[in-house]
């Protein structure tokens, strides 16, 4: 037995920018540039959303990734997604041909797969994540659909089990998230991203706009779900009391950058980073 | 191949010029070349309006010879005017035989079904087809179908099925029924009945279909998997007649007509395919 543990998600030398960028920011010297204003290039105008990002995330783990808006949290997101393309990067699944191929080079289709089998998302606006005019169960089926099942009497069955689990009376089935509260349609999010039992969650500002009673609800159903589940989860947010509440490692992303990495309790104790100082002092 | 001179007509062979049926023969292998996929072409004017059945018609006019026999049939039926329209411009610009009998046509430009009689190897049909984007209902956007399609990405259309389940206990869908072609990509069959749509699952022969308006070419070669959608649950059917008979000919497995008689408000049945019925009828003497 290896007493190291290999990580379930790898990326490395993630870089994302929008532009087409030029010679002047497109070089890697992490010194101050010259032609740069913070992550925007002066001169072409391109934005390095984000730039040599690297990190691993372990099974049953929840990662935390906080930064302010612009920092490059959502871009990171929905590249791992497969929503946005990287610029350059590698990611590796330890689910998919033992984590050695990168998966950032694999064809569409197979991305695809990789989205529907492995993978699931919680946007932090529902209406990106949910069709308002299907059914809740018909949401959640979706994702059954595409990880391959195909008996409609197992689907309505998991996706009462599922909505049962977010605190959705089943009687509500099959009305259209248009008509449920900003909470339960987040919490329609959430039982459809887990619908086929995904290794890999990503959930993004999940509890934006909510009240904080909502919030507290959301954020506990996400804590009972890791225990029971060890799924392992990335948790985006520019609110540190959720990432503290949630996660047992945090990343702090400025300007595109990782700027800080540790755990999670030991950032909030004594940041390192004076980007960090500012965050945990910032806190109310 | 005769020129328009030897013809004594004003036009080419076949109505359209070389380089056209040339560019839409193209078209056409490579549409049989990826079973299932819409090959996109240049539409010609006709002499009929598109969405009446150029598509079929530029299919027709671009596979034809002077060996040909062609038979067109409008669903169904041979002498619906927009079938006697077609098969008259056809033989006039060609001079090729006609012909209302299945077994007899090479060709079969069809509008929205298949001939109750098999078809052979030899015979190939050509499907005139309104919307040939399976897709469109659920994704009104074309850049967006075309990469569901590249991604093999049909989860819409599945949801689609599952949530009239939900609701009806039975699918929607029902002329024009979607189906996977070769297990990759998802067709519209044209509206042809769900009665049809099993017909095209292994056939021997090959199947053009051809959308004049969206200017598209797709195929369905010999021996290709044709799989409606389904769920384990809930299979695919066909329609169902409670073996009602046709009242001209007597038959009972074809795809029958519901008609109402506007004197006394009498309900009957009467085959679709009308060459089918007349055949029977002729077999029993009863003509």
């Amino acid at each position: 037995m290896s007493l190291v543990e290999s990580p379930l998600l790898s990326i490395r030398n993630f870089y994302k920018k929008y532009g087409d960028g030029c010679l002047f920011c497109t070089t890697d010297s992490e010194s101050e540039n010259p032609y740069m204003d913070g992550n925007r290039c002066l001169e072409c105008g391109t934005v390095w959303a984000c730039r040599n990002l690297n990190f691993d995330l372990y099974q049953g783990e929840i990662l935390g990734i906080v930064g302010e808006s612009g920092s490059g949290k959502s871009t990171l997101v929905k590249s791992l997604f497969f929503n946005e393309e990287p610029t350059y990067g590698e990611m590796y699944l330890a689910s998919y041909r033992d984590g050695e191929q990168n998966v950032f080079d694999c064809s569409h289709q197979t991305k695809r797969y990789l989205q529907n089998h492995e993978l699931g998302m919680v946007d932090q606006n529902p209406y990106h994540g949910l069709r308002m005019d299907y059914s809740s169960g018909g949401n959640i089926a979706e994702k059954l659909i595409a990880a391959d099942y195909s008996h409609v009497g197992q689907m309505v069955e998991r996706a009462e089990e599922l909505l049962e689990k977010v605190e959705i009376p089943v009687a509500r089935m099959n009305e259209p998230p248009r008509k449920f509260s900003g909470g339960m349609q987040q919490r329609v999010q959430i039982s459809k991203a887990l619908a086929n039992r995904p290794p890999l969650l990503l959930l993004g500002e999940i509890t934006t706009g909510l009240d904080l009673s909502v919030q507290a609800r959301v954020l506990d159903l996400i804590r009972t779900i890791q225990q029971e589940l060890k799924v392992s989860m990335i948790v985006i947010s520019h609110d540190l009391g959720v990432i503290r509440m949630l996660t047992d490692r945090t990343l702090v992303l400025n300007q595109g950058r990782i700027v800080e990495n540790g755990l999670t309790d030991q950032i909030m104790e004594d940041p390192q980073h004076a980007y960090t100082q500012l965050l945990v002092h910032s806190l109310l | 191949m005769k020129t328009a001179q030897e013809h004594n007509q004003s036009y080419n062979y076949a109505f359209l010029d070389e380089p056209s049926k040339r560019e839409i023969r193209r078209k056409t292998l490579k549409a049989v070349a990826i079973p299932g996929y819409q090959v996109p072409f240049a539409s010609r004017e006709l002499p009929i309006a598109r969405g009446w059945g150029t598509g079929g018609l530029q299919l027709t006019l671009s596979l034809i010879g002077d060996d040909d026999c062609v038979k067109v049939i409008d669903q169904g039926s041979d002498d619906s005017v927009n079938a006697v329209s077609i098969r008259n411009l056809v033989q006039e610009t060609t001079n090729v035989s006609v012909t209302t009998q299945t077994e007899a046509a090479t060709i079969i430009q069809s509008r929205h079904r298949i001939p109750e009689v098999p078809l052979t190897p030899e015979q190939v049909l050509v499907l005139q087809v309104p919307k040939p984007e399976p897709l469109r209902n659920v994704e009104s956007s074309e850049k967006r179908t075309r990469i569901q399609h590249g991604e093999k990405n049909y989860n819409a259309m599945w949801l689609e099925l599952y949530e009239d389940i939900v609701k009806w206990d039975h699918a929607l869908f029902d002329a024009d029924y979607p189906v996977m072609v070769h297990g990759r990509y998802l067709m519209a069959p044209s509206p042809i009945p769900r009665w049809d749509t099993p017909k095209l699952h292994q056939s021997s022969f090959l199947t053009l279909l051809g959308a004049g308006r969206e200017k598209k070419i797709y195929a369905v070669p010999p021996y290709t998997d044709v799989e409606p959608l389904q769920f384990d649950d809930y299979p695919f059917q066909v329609e169902s007649f409670n073996s009602k008979a046709c009242t001209r000919c007597g038959s009972t497995d074809v795809f029958l007509e519901e008609n109402t008689d506007e004197t006394n408000g009498e309900v009957h049945y009467q085959c679709s395919d009308t060459a089918y019925c007349n055949k029977v009828l002729d077999e029993k003497g009863g003509r």
